[in-house]
């Protein structure tokens, strides 16, 4: 049974690196690690920071950007090309073929955080000429950003078991965006006096994914130590609440019926 | 009576209208049927009949409104009975950037084949549907002729019991109909149930130990294709061609059609002789004689007007 | 031979292609020339609310931050040896980048100098540079070199001893932090000799900087220091010529014919003191020495602290 998910998984692995797509994205990616070294260059003092800054921030928009173009088609565009059809004919659960395509994506994410990691760990390396105990909060910090890849994947495949690629492009980028304020708009609950908004936007809180959790790139560019637990913690919610989301999606989809 | 490979149930499957609009469509009316083991069993009717409905229903790619199907015993709801089926998609389309090997492997992997197995099987029905030139090709490359062959190969790689083929000569030239033919008829020899739909009359004719016909949504009718029709002969049809310069005698050409000095002549069967006598005269040469008998076209024709009458009533009576 | 045709065309559009970009080079240059001019006037910040911008930045407000010094950075470049220069925008820009990093050290150290220092060397601001250098400590309080650089604004600035006391008595405190904070602190409290002081609180902020800017205004200050200490001798010496006199001397070189120097005496530049018209020493208007930035204050004694 989970055999079929690895083999939708490795499938879908397959199909993104042939995509050329990919290729554009990776090549402006290792552009921005040379532009960090560039940058760090003229920034006074700050050579180390500034490659780590732009570093991790590229790893992380760029991969979300990966996972929400990539995700938002991975079941759609199946459904509509009707290449669905043959697949779910096999001994085959659409739940199986639902996580397999949720995997397939992640390791394409993973690969190619690795593939940047490498590239940032050059331009350190370029810059420092050795590595330094406090740049395994770099490793942290980019652990991080895959668990957030993990949470936007979910979402936006979820998104497309019954939407199109650009209503769900639309609905993914806004929940991200509201997760990022998902401390505001409990704070905003919390200082008006109304116990119902209160009570709300507190609700609101918890159903967000609070992707501020997962922000570590300041801190590794400083150095500062990140708690184990931390790492411990973050890990669990977002097994959770991709749990969560994919068994939502996975239920819509075991309902759908294809044109 | 051994368990049939397929029956269907009182199948029903109604479709909203829109998003907003009230009222239902029914694309498959309480259909309801049986299938025995190793029967070639073709499923007839014009475009929009529900064929295709019916397929889908069968492989739980849709859900029925109402009624159920069983699959060799098994309800088409148990996922694992897909392991004992095959199916090809009407107009399939594959993952483009993969190989036509690679795509075969993929559906391989769901069967549990170990490596070699699988290679061995792919290679083979490569070959028995003619791609072996084109294994390492990528499938966005390919003809809709080729997809339509890669489809079958994909379909039966792994020796199911029961084979679905959504409309299997489309797309396909006059040679690649024969090659599907001769699978069809494989098929039948090694045991297996075969279930196709199309709306291709002679090639059900041809193939189908019985056939069904599905004229909007609705069954019209099971049995053997010759049942269907009446096996009165009305006539015989005589194809032959006539040497340059020659013109056809009369009585024969009032019931003629040519092309060039080709003549296609329809003479009722107790005047065949008579008509051989008067084209040897004139030095033709004679290619074929045919029986004319009703069709399953005709059959076909009468049943969509009967049909397009009974809908049209329907439309007059509400207001 | 369709090939040899199609390629032919295909070298010409290149050929086009590039000649209509050299055509363009010339022009864009005409464009920037105009709009650099305009640039220049109009300094303006769209975004000014550091939280609300830390907002928007998603999660990149580290990046930003970067974004934001390196800018602060090229702005000081911009106007700098220009004499008149504001830096309006220092404030704006180092507020920004602090809020969205409120980690980054350099930019807060950068502020307690350029901040403060009167205009045209720095933005004339030394409350702004005491709120950001205080900002800085509250959230880097292992920082103690921040506390070094809020006492010297409290000393230089606003001649406030005591709070410079307590600010390097605080910086003292971290273990990290080197002998001369605690004897800084103590030297405050003391209200020692002002003109050492100052001496000492420029040296010391030379060594713990590694940017290039701030050591150059450092030696400015300390030549100028040297110079300030160097006339006050020399006037004492032209005063006790008078007195021996009764007259003033008409140049320096006749307080050394009468053996009361052994040569001319040179400022840190190199250039020779001379006595000015209004009978006070004075630097030689060559020289690169500058005392205008002193602060009046820094080399007199203090007051008599009048609470204990």
């Amino acid at each position: 049974m989970s055999s079929n998910v690895s083999i939708v998984a490795i499938n879908t692995f397959r199909e993104a690196v042939r995509d050329r797509v990919l290729y554009n994205l990776i090549f402006f990616a290792l552009l921005m690690m040379g532009a960090a070294i560039l940058v760090g260059q003229i920034s006074l003092g700050i050579e180390r920071l500034v490659i780590i800054n732009l570093g991790l921030s590229a790893i992380s928009l760029f991969g979300l950007v990966m996972a929400i173009f990539i995700g938002v088609g991975l079941v759609y565009k199946e459904m509509d090309r009707r290449t669905l059809y043959s697949v779910l004919a096999k001994p085959i659960r659409r739940a199986e073929f639902l996580v397999g395509k949720f995997g397939g994506l992640l390791l394409t994410l993973a690969v190619n955080t690795l593939l940047m990691t490498f590239g940032l760990a050059g331009a350190l390396l370029y810059v420092n000429r050795h590595f330094m105990a406090s740049d395994g909060g770099i490793l942290i910090a980019i652990y991080f950003i895959l668990l957030e890849f993990a949470l936007v994947t979910a979402l936006a495949l979820f998104f497309s078991c019954f939407s199109s690629p650009m209503l769900s492009t639309v609905f993914t980028l806004g929940i991200y965006i509201a997760g990022m304020f998902a401390q505001d708009i409990r704070n905003v609950g919390v200082m008006t006096k109304s116990p119902a908004l209160t009570a709300i936007t507190r609700v609101i809180y918890f159903l967000l994914p609070n992707f501020h959790n997962f922000n570590a790139i300041a801190a590794a560019g400083h150095g500062d130590p990140i708690p184990l637990a931390l790492v411990g913690w973050n890990t669990l919610y977002a097994i959770l609440y991709v749990a969560i989301v994919l068994t939502a999606a996975a239920t819509i989809f075991a309902g759908r019926n294809l044109k | 009576m051994a368990t049939p490979a397929i029956e269907i149930l009182g199948l029903t499957k109604d479709y909203a209208l829109g998003h907003w609009r009230p009222g239902k469509r029914r694309s498959l009316d309480n259909l309801s049927l049986e299938v025995q083991d190793g029967e070639v069993f073709g499923f007839l009717g014009p475009n929009g009949a529900g064929k295709t409905t019916t397929l889908k229903l069968l492989m739980s790619l849709i859900f029925p409104t109402a009624g159920t199907a069983r699959i060799r015993g098994r309800s088409i709801q148990d996922v694992r009975m897909h392991r004992e089926i095959g199916y090809l998609p009407e107009q399939p389309y594959f993952y483009d950037y993969l190989t036509a090997r690679e795509l075969l492997d993929y559906f391989a992997q769901f069967f549990g084949y170990s490596k070699a197995e699988r290679r061995e099987r792919v290679g083979r029905f490569l070959e028995l549907v003619g791609m072996t030139q084109a294994a390492n090709v990528q499938l966005r490359k390919f003809s809709k002729g080729m997809l339509q062959r890669v489809g079958i190969a994909q379909a039966i790689l792994h020796d199911p019991k029961v084979v679905f083929l959504d409309e299997p000569m489309s797309g396909l030239d006059p040679i690649g109909r024969r090659e599907v033919r001769d699978i069809i008829l494989g098929l039948k020899s090694q045991g297996k149930t075969v279930f196709f739909s199309t709306h291709i009359l002679s090639d059900a004719e041809m193939l189908c130990d019985r056939v069904g016909v599905l004229v909007g949504g609705k069954l019209q009718g099971v049995g053997a294709p010759g049942e269907i029709v009446s096996l009165e002969v009305k006539g015989m049809e005589i194809l032959t061609d006539l040497p340059v310069g020659k013109t056809l005698p009369m009585p024969l050409a009032a019931n003629a059609t040519a092309t060039g000095q080709r003549y296609r002549i329809q003479v009722p069967e107790a005047e065949l002789y008579t008509a051989f006598d008067q084209l040897r005269a004139c030095g033709a040469k004679i290619l074929t004689v045919t029986p004319l008998r009703p069709t399953l076209e005709d059959y076909f024709l009468k049943l969509v007007e009967n049909e397009k009458a009974a809908s049209h009533a329907v439309e007059v009576t509400v207001p | 031979m369709m090939r040899g045709k199609q390629a032919r065309r295909a070298v010409l559009a290149v050929v086009a292609i590039a000649v209509l970009f050299l055509a363009i080079t010339p022009l864009q240059k005409r464009i920037d020339s105009q709009t650099r001019t305009v640039e220049k006037e109009k300094e303006e910040l769209l975004l000014t609310s550091g939280p609300v911008l830390k907002k928007l930045s998603l999660g990149y407000s580290a990046l930003l931050a970067d974004i934001y010094w390196t800018r602060a950075v090229q702005y000081y470049g911009g106007w700098v040896g220009d004499r008149s220069a504001k830096f309006q925008l220092l404030w704006p820009l180092l507020d920004l980048t602090t809020t969205l990093d409120p980690q980054l050290i350099v930019a807060y150290r950068f502020g307690s100098i350029f901040l403060s220092e009167p205009q045209p060397i720095g933005a004339g601001q030394p409350e702004r540079a005491v709120e950001l250098v205080k900002r800085g400590i509250q959230g880097n309080p292992d920082e103690w070199r921040l506390g070094t650089d809020l006492g010297f604004l409290y000393f230089w600035h606003f001649h406030d001893y005591d709070d410079a006391a307590e600010a390097y008595l605080e910086a003292s405190k971290n273990p990290k932090a080197p002998e001369w904070v605690r004897i800084m602190a103590a030297r405050m409290a003391d209200r020692g000799d002002a003109l050492v002081t100052s001496k000492l609180v420029w040296a010391q902020i030379y060594q713990t900087t590694s940017n290039k800017e701030i050591k150059k205004q450092a030696v400015q200050h300390l030549e100028g220091l040297k110079a300030l200490d160097d006339e006050r001798h020399l006037d004492a010496l032209v005063e006790q010529f008078k007195q021996k006199f009764g007259r003033a001397p008409s140049s320096l070189a006749e307080l050394r014919d009468k053996g009361y120097l052994g040569g001319i005496p040179l400022d840190p530049a190199g250039f020779p003191y001379r006595i000015g018209p209004d009978g006070k020493t004075e630097l030689d208007p060559k020289s690169t020495v500058s005392t205008e930035l002193v602060p009046p204050n820094a080399i007199t004694p203090p007051p008599p602290s009048t609470h204990e």
